[in-house]
């Protein structure tokens, strides 16, 4: 079956993203992890889509993507910011937000 | 706007200043609010918004009385509607006398607003206009426009300039809104702004403590008369509400309604006379009738425009006013038409006479007119009192005329003839040569408040007094003669005093004398250190007063004395004398309004007042009653079914028709039917006659005493032990003032001060204290218990279980972004595990 497939390689990708989230200490890493975990969850919603012929999975998928990149855009930035005022962006020094 | 389902239908004109004439109330309150606001900053610091609003209502005012007029001709018949006022003048209407046909009712113009309503009571506010409204507003706003322009000389440089003008304005408009009163309501509106800022003009050089005592004495004695006004249209409201409800589907407080009440046939004579009994207690106050006049002189601290307004047209006119309005009312509680010895006659004649007399005992000048006023009054309400409604009405508009000149012309001769003194004695006589043109007005405004034929003053005093006797009061008829003559001596004795004689203190310039340039420090001076002015023969004033000074009392202060280049006495300029010489112009003709002695020569044309002012004694039909508020007219139709009102011709001869009979079913009469003497000219010979009479005793006395000081006369009163009482009875204006003050005040009020004070210490006091004491406990105990235990504990757990939460949570936030992430998948894992584990089973 053609979507089993699809399924499958979707819950690869977010695995790998899932590892990528938890165990980098790049935080640029971290952020491609979180693209992929998002990619996943797209070629889920298309394969779907596919299986049920209906188009609201993929317009989702678009949606998905838009908000992505935005999501990026900040990641991005905020990283910049924390390069800036610590020369680094390992994750695992930051933890100014302790409780 | 009327009903036309008869043959006679009453097809009546209206017209835009009839339909707007509450603009006239309006537009004086605007000008005070915009003088107040923005007067200071204005080039003639505010008089200018005063002067356009007072001619703007003047305007209004003017064009509402010329449509009245057209008004009551248009009810003559279809066609023959008069278009101006040179026609209306001209045109001779059938009396019913005459045997012409019977004049319908001339319902009024009524436009209201309805600001307030409970439970079916509605009150409106805005104009009802009638031909006594019409004429008393346009008079009001006359006098006061002519008294404004006056003002713009004569206080200028006042400290208080604006203020003085934003007064005058709102005073003016206070009467304006009184006289065009649709209700009750309104009415006493009216009436209570004019006791206020009576009381700011009175008071307006508030600075010197005899002048504010004046202001407060002025105010209180009208509002002992003003709770009579309160009282008395509650009881007429009680008495005539449920009867307005059922037949004019009105209430209580409309006036028509209590008129038509009133005459109904159907109202409670009880009511009916103590309602007219409390009404006319604030007319007495009001309108300074005995035993409430006192105020009336002691107003004069005022300055004089105030004075001159006051005394004219507004303020005391108010309470005739209030009589002259709801006259039914009077009418039926008094029996005047049956000839009852009426409560006002009797006040009426006693006023004429105790005020006439207390004028001769006055040195200030401003005082002897006020009591001229008092006497004057008197007359007015002698004539209604005794069922001469037309005459007095009449007298109101002749008699503003001439006062007002008079006190105009006392304003010009205190501003340059005696430097701000009022005194006759000490700073007058001698002035006729200096001030020509204040001295011809003067003795013309004379000649009409003494009813020298043909003056002013002639035709309406000789009415009323003609009126009077005709209706069967032939007492008070005479003592209305007596009180002309009175009028005649006291007038020529101030005359004599001011314009007479040699000239003496300021008159004959000594007050310049010793100082020019630091006058207005000794000025200042004077008047902190003198006080009463007290009574002194002549020569010794005339002697002393270059050490003296002038009387404090007495002092019109300008706070600025403005130019003192010219010294000395001189005439006045053409600000104050162009509203003098058109006041004593109308003090020679206004009595042409009314001359019935005429009317059998030319026909009852030329009786303008009667035919326009007077409210015609037919009963209407009320045919139906707009239910959309009191605003509305009542739709009249005139009924030629009722029987007309006869006019009194013979002694005995049972009077019919409205006042005198009930009106048939379903028909209303709004005004008596008043009868009117036919004017004999042997009457008129012997009221001239007792004038002159008057005048020349009073002439001889002044030439013998006061210019020969002959030596039977001078000192009588010191010789004298009747006469020495006489003239301190009189000088002492019959103890009122030491009634009043130092017997019913002390006697009533510290008592009273007294009792007030043991039960503020003992029963207020300690309520309260008890109340505070218990009220203290009471939070002693929800401070402990209630604030600190359960408000405070709530508080602090949440705040303390919030804390430990966090605490017990703090481990979690280890800041690491890869623990987060963890925690977070894992989380989701979970649960998707237990979604995955639901679904399935």
């Amino acid at each position: 079956m053609l979507a089993v497939n699809f399924l499958l390689l979707a819950a690869v990708l977010f695995s790998i993203g899932v590892y990528g989230v938890i165990a980098r200490r790049n935080a640029v890493m971290v952020l491609m992890s979180i693209e992929l975990i998002l990619n996943s969850v797209n070629l889920n919603l298309i394969a779907f889509s596919l299986m049920h012929g209906v188009a609201d999975g993929q317009v989702f998928a678009l949606y998905v993507i838009a908000i992505a990149a935005a999501e990026v855009g900040v990641g991005l930035a905020m990283v910049l910011m924390i390069y800036r005022n610590r020369r680094s962006i390992a994750l695992d020094e930051l933890s100014e937000m302790k409780g | 706007m009327f009903a036309a389902d008869t043959s006679r239908a009453l097809e009546l004109t209206s017209g835009w200043f009839l339909e707007n004439a509450w603009l006239a109330g309006l537009l004086p309150v605007i000008g005070f609010a915009l003088i107040i606001g923005l007067g200071k900053r204005m080039p003639m610091k505010g008089a200018e918004i005063g002067l356009a609003s007072m001619a703007a209502t003047l305007v209004v005012t003017v064009g509402a009385a010329i449509q009245w007029m057209q008004r009551v001709n248009s009810a003559e018949g279809p066609g023959e509607e008069a278009t101006g006022l040179v026609q209306a003048f001209g045109r001779s209407l059938p009396r019913a006398a005459e045997g012409g046909e019977a004049e319908p009712f001339i319902a009024p113009v009524v436009k209201t607003w309805v600001w307030w309503q409970n439970s079916g009571l509605e009150f409106g506010i805005g104009s009802s206009i009638d031909g006594l409204a019409a004429l008393l507003l346009a008079l009001v706003a006359f006098i006061t426009l002519l008294v404004q322009i006056f003002s713009l000389d004569y206080i200028r440089n006042d400290r208080r300039y604006t203020h003085f003008f934003a007064s005058i304005t709102l005073f003016s408009g206070g009467m304006l809104i009184m006289l065009m009163a649709e209700n009750m309501v309104q009415l006493i509106l009216g009436w209570e702004i004019m006791g206020l800022t009576s009381f700011m003009l009175i008071g307006h050089w508030w600075e010197e403590e005899a002048n504010s005592r004046a202001a407060l004495k002025a105010f209180f004695t009208v509002r002992v008369g003003d709770v009579g006004l309160l009282v008395g249209t509650a009881i007429i409201f009680f008495g005539a509400n449920q009867w307005a409800v059922d037949n004019l589907d009105s209430n209580g407080f409309n006036i028509s309604a209590i008129q038509a009440w009133a005459l109904s046939g159907e109202a409670d004579t009880q009511f009916l006379l103590w309602g007219a009994v409390a009404l006319f207690i604030a007319a007495i106050g009001k309108s300074g009738q005995f035993p409430l006049h006192t105020w009336l002189p002691d107003a004069m601290a005022g300055p004089t425009p105030v004075s001159s307004l006051l005394h004219s047209s507004t303020m005391v006119v108010a309470g005739v006013f209030l009589v002259a309005r709801i006259y039914p009312v009077f009418w039926e509680g008094f029996n005047i038409g049956t000839g009852g010895l009426s409560f006002i006659a009797i006040i009426g004649a006693i006023t004429i006479v105790i005020a006439a007399l207390l004028a001769f005992v006055q040195d200030d000048i401003k005082k002897v007119l006020a009591y001229s006023t008092v006497s004057q009054l008197g007359y007015m309400m002698l004539g209604l009192g005794t069922g001469a409604w037309l005459p007095a009405v009449f007298h109101i508009f002749t008699h503003a005329f001439f006062k007002c000149a008079l006190f105009l012309c006392a304003g010009s001769i205190s501003h340059s003839g005696s430097h701000h003194s009022f005194d006759m004695k000490k700073d007058m006589g001698g002035l006729r040569k200096k001030m020509p043109v204040t001295f011809a007005a003067w003795i013309v405004s004379t000649l009409a408040l003494t009813g020298v034929f043909p003056f002013a003053g002639f035709w309406s005093k000789d009415e009323i007094i003609d009126n009077v006797g005709n209706n069967g009061y032939t007492f008070l008829m005479w003592v209305a003669l007596g009180g002309a003559a009175l009028t005649a001596m006291y007038m020529t004795r101030a005359t004599y005093l001011t314009f007479f004689g040699e000239p003496r203190g300021a008159a004959a310039g000594e007050h310049h004398q010793h100082d020019t340039d630091v006058e207005a420090e000794e000025h200042e001076l004077e008047e902190a250190t003198v006080g009463a002015p007290e009574p002194r023969s002549l020569g010794a004033a005339a002697a002393t007063h270059g050490g003296g000074g002038s009387a404090g009392g007495d002092h019109d202060d300008h706070g600025d004395h403005g130019d003192h280049g010219d010294h000395g006495p001189h005439e006045s300029g053409p600000l104050l004398l162009v509203p003098i010489v058109i006041l004593a112009f109308l003090a020679v003709v206004a009595g042409f309004a009314n001359p019935t002695p005429l009317a059998s020569r030319f026909g009852e044309g030329v009786e303008l007042i009667k035919t326009y002012v007077e409210p015609r004694a037919e009963a209407v039909v009320v045919d139906d009653f707009l239910a959309s508020g009191p605003g509305d007219s009542l739709i009249l139709v005139d009924v030629p079914a009722a029987a007309p009102a006869a006019e009194a011709e013979g002694d005995g001869a049972a009077k019919t028709g409205c006042g005198f009979t009930s009106p048939e079913a379903g028909t209303v009469c709004f005004f008596p039917a008043v009868s009117h003497a036919e004017p004999k000219f042997a009457k008129i010979l012997l009221s001239l006659g007792i004038v002159a009479a008057g005048y020349a005793v009073a002439i001889a006395f002044c030439v013998a005493y006061y210019g020969r000081r002959d030596k039977r006369l001078v000192g009588l009163t010191e010789r004298n032990k009747a006469l020495r009482g006489g003239f301190l009875f009189l000088k002492n204006k019959y103890y009122l003032d030491a009634l009043y003050e130092n017997v019913i005040v002390r006697a009533v009020a510290h008592p009273i001060a007294k009792a007030a004070y043991w039960i503020n210490q003992h029963v207020l006091d300690a309520t309260v204290d008890g109340v505070g004491v218990g009220a203290r406990r009471t939070g002693q105990w929800v401070y402990d218990n209630i604030d600190q235990k359960v408000v405070d504990g709530a508080v602090n757990g949440s705040g303390f279980a919030a804390s430990e939460a966090g605490h017990a949570m703090q481990s979690t936030q280890s800041g690491k972004v890869s623990q987060y992430g963890a925690l977070l998948f894992g989380a989701a894992a979970v649960a998707a595990i237990v979604l995955v584990i639901v679904n399935v089973s």
